[in-house]
């Protein structure tokens, strides 16, 4: 098979299944895609259906406090989309047309506002664990568009998408059990659908030369692992499931403490939905009806 | 150690730790002391500042920055080259 980045966007756009709008990263589904990505969805919570998580859905805007806390910008203030809005008089107002009219930067006429766009999935759930944990801690799931500012042509590479997020937080032993647990479950579901999927310990894309010493750490903790496979490149496969230890990152953040009165540990793992369509098109063909019938079988019983 | 003690003084400053640094032994495991990715960062960029040198990509790790010794032997090898 070969991988580059054109023939996969040429054939998800000639075949219908996305609809570029201008600028790169970023594009719309139609009714194909989205089956298909509704079904591996899914599959993901049939996997999930015994272990009792809390399904919540937060909107695609994170209160900027909560962002700021977070820490995000320490680590990736290059992917970090905030929103602006005009707050201005009418002089201002005047101002703003005309300078849209001629084609003219108006940034310094809008103002940020309370909100930035969610940076990752996980992102708004910490705030509501603060305090004492129930025995056992807590899990969570949950669907969300996440937001990254890296235009590219890489079709794998957008500036938005939808993660299926898990979150667990509790004892350091039950979270690494947990996430333990699911690289496994993730590699078997991935390769029950044919897809050549294999796990690696991975980074995050920290920023700058302080950031390369961050993710020499995280790879050298083994903190962070993803699910990969090849999309657009052998070499350098896709990440399609990514797994993140935090240690006890969020709750010293969050002030996250398990019922034993001892700080809480957190770790979450998310399926870039799109990235899994997007190898099952490369994999199978632009045509879900063609698949391998025992493909086919797995998404529509 | 004039070294040495540089080095107590950039993490009293910026490691952000439980024990005393003036007092902390030389090989201690300064993670286990509280040391976090993130203020480690800072003490590599404050130790930088301090002694005057760039510490190269291959010792942009954990394991340089993980006791007043391992640090030491970093800025030695640095300032003498």
């Amino acid at each position: 098979m070969q991988y580059d980045n054109k023939s996969l966007y040429d054939g998800l756009v000639a075949s219908g299944l996305i609809i570029p709008t201008g600028e790169p990263g970023v594009f719309g589904r139609n009714a194909v895609f989205e089956d298909v990505l509704e079904r591996f969805n899914g599959l993901v919570t049939q996997l999930a259906q015994a272990d009792g998580a809390e399904k919540f859905t937060f909107p695609p805007t994170l209160a900027r406090e909560v962002f700021e806390k977070s820490g995000f910008m320490k680590s990736f203030p290059q992917l970090a989309m905030g929103v602006v809005s005009f707050c201005g008089c009418g002089k201002d107002h005047a101002e703003l047309v005309s300078r849209i009219a001629d084609g003219k930067s108006y940034d310094d006429l809008m103002t940020r506002t309370g909100v930035v766009l969610i940076p990752a999935a996980c992102y708004p759930i910490y705030p509501s664990f603060t305090g004492t944990l129930p025995e056992g801690g807590r899990l969570v799931d949950m669907t969300h568009w996440v937001f990254r500012h890296e235009p590219s042509e890489e079709p794998t590479r957008m500036q938005s998408f939808r993660v299926r997020e898990f979150v667990r937080v509790g004892s350091p032993e039950a979270v690494i059990e947990w996430r333990n647990m699911w690289l496994q479950r993730g590699l078997t579901l991935l390769q029950s659908l044919g897809l050549p999927a294999q796990e690696e310990v991975a980074s995050d894309p920290f920023f700058g030369r302080v950031g390369k010493m961050l993710a020499n750490n995280q790879r050298e903790q083994k903190l962070k692992f993803e699910v990969v496979v090849p999309v657009i490149s052998e070499e350098n496969p896709t990440a399609v499931c990514s797994f993140n230890y935090h240690q006890d990152y969020f709750s010293k953040t969050f002030e996250i403490m398990q019922a034993n009165g001892e700080l809480a540990q957190t770790a979450c793992l998310g399926f870039g939905l799109e990235r899994v369509c997007m190898a099952l098109f490369k994999h199978h063909g632009f045509d879900p009806k063609q698949w391998p019938a025992a493909v086919r079988s797995k998404l529509w019983p | 150690m004039t070294i040495v003690n540089d080095i107590r003084q950039v993490l009293k400053d910026h490691a952000r730790l439980s024990a005393d640094t003036t007092t902390l032994a030389e090989d201690a495991d300064l993670y286990q002391a509280g040391l976090t990715s993130h203020s480690s960062v800072n003490v590599m960029l404050a130790l930088e500042g301090k002694f005057d040198v760039e510490f190269p990509d291959r010792m942009l790790k954990r394991g340089v920055f993980g006791s007043i010794a391992s640090i030491r032997d970093a800025i030695t090898e640095l300032t003498a080259a």
